[in-house]
């Protein structure tokens, strides 16, 4: 299935986009990330959190959503 | 909970003085109101090997900021008797020694705005997907984590 992926702040610059939509055929979060950290190798050593439909989520939770976001450490304030 | 959709908290830009003075301004109708609380968050020239930061700017995953900050107001109003609530925060970029977060609680007593100001502040800290670019005077830049 074709997924939305959105990526914020430093993630932004690694991945030298803030959007992009890929095809995917695996299950898992931890699945997509194994796809996104050998496309994107500098991914690997960045502290992130993955939301799924606006829904922080776990490595372990199923991919349901057609929006995903990888989420730098939150800054605000 | 209820099922109100979530406003906009987000403002470009820094927050003005005159903006918060006005809305102090708007509460004095609101004479069930004993006790106001306000926090401003303002950006600190820190400075990291040698260099000044001049300013942050702000980005936001902003749909889940816009739910994180409603869900944050509404389990405020849950824990404590509020009045009233009011959230803004800046986008873009902000100056050092400018306002990028104001978070206004009302009450009829002191008690609670003491207690609900600082589990609001916290929990955006914790909670809401913002991100903040320092940007040092040299135009170049780290990405801001929170303490």
């Amino acid at each position: 299935m074709n997924i939305n992926i959105k990526y914020f702040g430093l993630l932004a610059e690694v991945t030298q986009q803030e959007a992009e939509t890929i095809n995917f055929e695996g299950k898992l979060v931890s699945e997509l990330l194994d796809v996104l950290q050998s496309k994107y190798p500098a991914l690997k050593n960045k502290d992130f959190k993955v939301a799924q439909n606006q829904e922080l989520v776990s490595i372990n939770t199923e991919i349901t959503g057609q929006e995903i976001a990888i989420l730098p450490p939150f800054s605000g304030g | 909970m209820t099922d109100k959709k979530p406003k906009n908290v987000f403002k470009q830009g820094a927050i003005a003085s005159e903006f918060i003075g006005e809305s102090i301004a708007k509460h004095q109708s609101k004479t069930s109101i004993g006790a106001h609380n306000i926090f401003l968050g303002q950006v600190r020239a820190d400075v990291v090997d040698g260099k000044p930061i001049s300013a942050i700017e702000y980005t936001a995953y902003e749909d889940m900021a816009n739910t994180k900050f409603h869900d944050i107001r509404e389990a405020a109003f849950e824990k404590f008797n509020l009045t009233c609530m009011h959230i803004y925060h800046s986008l873009g970029i902000v100056k050092a020694g400018e306002i990028c977060l104001f978070v206004f609680v009302s009450s009829p007593r002191r008690k609670e705005v003491f207690k609900a100001l600082e589990y609001i502040v916290e929990e955006i800290k914790a909670q809401v997907p913002v991100f903040g670019k320092e940007i040092f005077e040299d135009d170049t830049h780290q990405w801001k984590k929170n303490t």
